[in-house]
């Protein structure tokens, strides 16, 4: 288990935007009636979106009156899945997979990258632009070694295309995402050498 | 090889359309409606006699499972597609999802169909943001084409919503999942009860994994006959293979079940980094299952299918192969695999919680050396006392790759002991207290 606590520091209040109450109400309406509860983890991702890429207190309490359950409920959640940040993270969050096939394949080489152009593991540069965690499989290990950085998978990375992912976000500019080397996907390096058979498509095509 | 003809999954890698019309090119959604005439029971035997397997893990036929579903409707019937990939080397999920995501929505809408459930919930993991973007962009497009939804051109009313977790590893077991669903932690639940009598919501509820569904249309539209007849008995179709590690070019691919290990890594990821003598261990099924060393008698000869692997004393798990050559620190990997399940225990059960830390701790010290050998004894006795005694399966996925490690690299581990003793390290090395 990994231990979790909400930050020192909050924000004094929170509400939900206009525009994410409307969109909460629509995730609620997705679950039977009276089991809104399912809406909790959709729901506080929103906040944590809302928020920076955090969720304060205020949030996780605001989210339990939402959905009528009780604070302890949602506080439970919320320390539970590690997607959740109790603290605040950088513009450009990184999650670095460190797990078993990244690290065959230089996980640990990119960690030094994120040591020496972020700083220490889950703390923020001054700028507030970057953070970087190591975390747990990502799935997407035919790719490795990877990380996500905000929405997106950046994989086949070493570290020099690494560091220069890092420089074009700091930068303003956003890299394409998926595989860095020349590659399709999870196919093999140099094309696939399967699904090849043209007939395979042209046929259904014209019917 | 496994003809193309013969491949269920035709955008694998994503060159081609994803979206509703790309995937009819393809063949999906053809003919799905007389195939819902055929009536649950058929459809439930139709899946059957095709010897599907669940390929999420624990292998249990499919056609059996769905048998399980009360045969009386008095309560809300519920599908859960698991899509929480998260074994560490598996990545075959998110390619269905993001590249043919049609072949779920189908295979969703027949399998409730066999199972008279109207209503399937769809857990995508947090992290595959992008891909639960695309798999909801597929299900719009499906309402939109009454594909699904109410009084939909199949006459089966179905709605399909996409649900997401935030990053729980243990989520992927069936009942923290539907646990998660409800709003609450994901803690397994004790069964019985099982999720067929009472499972989401307290009602009937059958998880499956996304490519056992997405395999679904396939076997109807070509017979059961047809998917038999690929792979061995008991171990039939066809399967998605990740091979990560130390390959020279790591890939995702479908192959027939029951493949050579050596056919698999050298006809489709270029063979073992330094060639096939170089290979030291592959963990053939996800990071829960043991692994099996190189030599005549073990990888060499190993076949990948459920029952291949266990006559290596391991298992086929998700198919996601990792791959360690000689370079790689074998101890090492395998205490990350343990940090790993230490970060990921529910916290629940004590044997898990507890002994997980337990098990990394001394694994992370035996991969310097720093150990004694009366140690391996106790840490093999620890993982029995895990395996087995936990409300889920992640204690024994936890246990087994240490298992594995200890059953087959014992004299590496009696080796880095020596080589430390004789020369301890300069520096003390942390331990935790806890």
């Amino acid at each position: 288990m990994s231990v979790r606590r909400l930050a020192e520091k909050q924000p004094p209040s929170f509400a939900f935007s206009p525009g994410n109450l409307v969109w909460a109400r629509a995730q609620i309406a997705k679950y039977p009636e009276g089991r809104q509860q399912s809406a909790v983890i959709p729901i506080l991702w929103r906040a944590q979106e809302q928020c920076g890429g955090w969720l304060p207190q205020k949030a996780i309490e605001a989210t339990a009156e939402l959905l009528g359950m009780a604070k302890i409920r949602v506080l439970e959640v919320a320390t539970f899945y590690t997607m959740f940040n109790l603290s605040p993270v950088g513009r450009f969050h990184v999650q670095l997979c460190g797990t078993t096939p990244c690290m065959l394949r230089g996980a640990e080489e990119l960690k030094k990258v994120c040591r020496r152009m972020i700083g220490e593991a889950d703390t923020v540069t001054a700028d507030g632009a970057f953070s970087w965690t190591e975390v747990e499989c990502l799935g997407a290990c035919v790719n490795a070694p990877m990380v996500q950085i905000n929405a997106d998978y950046y994989e086949d990375l070493t570290p020099e295309i690494f560091t220069r992912i890092i420089n074009d976000f700091s930068n303003g500019r956003t890299p394409k995402p998926g595989p860095q080397i020349d590659r399709i996907n999870s196919a093999p390096v140099g094309g696939p050498n399967t699904l090849t058979d043209p007939s395979l498509f042209a046929a259904k095509e014209e019917r | 090889m496994l003809a193309d003809k013969d491949r269920i999954f035709k955008n694998l890698y994503g060159q081609r359309d994803w979206g509703l019309a790309g995937a009819r090119a393809r063949g999906a959604w053809d003919g799905t409606k007389a195939i819902l005439e055929r009536g649950r029971d058929a459809l439930v035997n139709e899946c059957k006699a095709s010897g599907q397997r669940g390929r999420g893990g624990a292998g249990f036929p499919t056609g059996l499972k769905w048998s399980f579903m009360p045969k009386q409707v008095e309560r809300p019937h519920y599908l859960v597609i698991n899509a929480d990939e998260s074994e560490p080397g598996t990545c075959k999920d998110r390619e269905i999802m993001r590249h043919d995501p049609h072949l779920l929505v189908e295979g969703c809408l027949i399998a409730g169909c066999a199972m008279a459930v109207h209503h399937c919930y769809i857990y995508v993991r947090g992290e595959f943001i992008r891909e639960r973007e695309r798999l909801q962009a597929a299900v719009d497009q499906a309402y939109e084409a009454q594909l699904i939804g109410n009084n939909n051109i199949h006459g089966w009313d179905f709605d399909i919503v996409v649900h997401h977790g935030a990053g729980a590893y243990i989520c992927g077991e069936e009942t923290a999942l539907l646990e998660s669903l409800e709003g609450k932690k994901g803690q397994p639940r004790l069964k019985p009860p099982f999720p067929a009598n009472m499972g989401l919501y307290g009602c009937p509820t059958t998880v499956n994994n996304v490519e056992t569904i997405a395999q679904v249309p396939d076997i109807m539209r070509r017979g059961a006959a047809w998917f038999a007849g690929i792979g061995r008995q008991n171990n039939t179709g066809t399967k998605l293979y990740c091979i990560s590690g130390h390959v020279e070019r790591p890939c995702n691919v479908e192959e027939n079940m029951g493949i050579p290990l050596r056919e698999l890594i050298e006809r489709h990821a270029g063979g073992v980094r330094g060639g096939w003598d170089n290979l030291l261990a592959v963990i053939p099924g996800g990071s829960s299952m043991p692994l099996v060393p190189a030599g005549p008698d073990q990888a060499d000869t190993l076949l990948m299918d459920f029952d291949g692997c266990v006559a290596k004393k391991s298992a086929l798990g998700t198919a996601a192969v990792i791959v360690m050559d000689k370079s790689a620190d074998i101890v090492k990997a395998m205490a990350r695999i343990s940090y790993f399940y230490r970060h990921e225990s529910c916290g629940q059960c004590t044997p898990c919680r507890e002994g997980m830390g337990w098990m990394w701790r001394v694994l992370d010290r035996m991969a310097v050396g720093h150990a004694t050998k009366r140690e391996i004894d106790t840490l093999w006795d620890v993982s029995k006392q895990i395996e087995g005694h936990t409300i889920c399966a992640f204690g024994d996925g936890a246990a087994w790759p240490v298992q594995g490690l200890l059953r087959h690299f014992r004299p590496e581990i009696e080796k880095r002991i020596d080589q430390y003793t004789a020369n301890p390290h300069p520096e003390p090395i942390p331990v935790a207290a806890e």
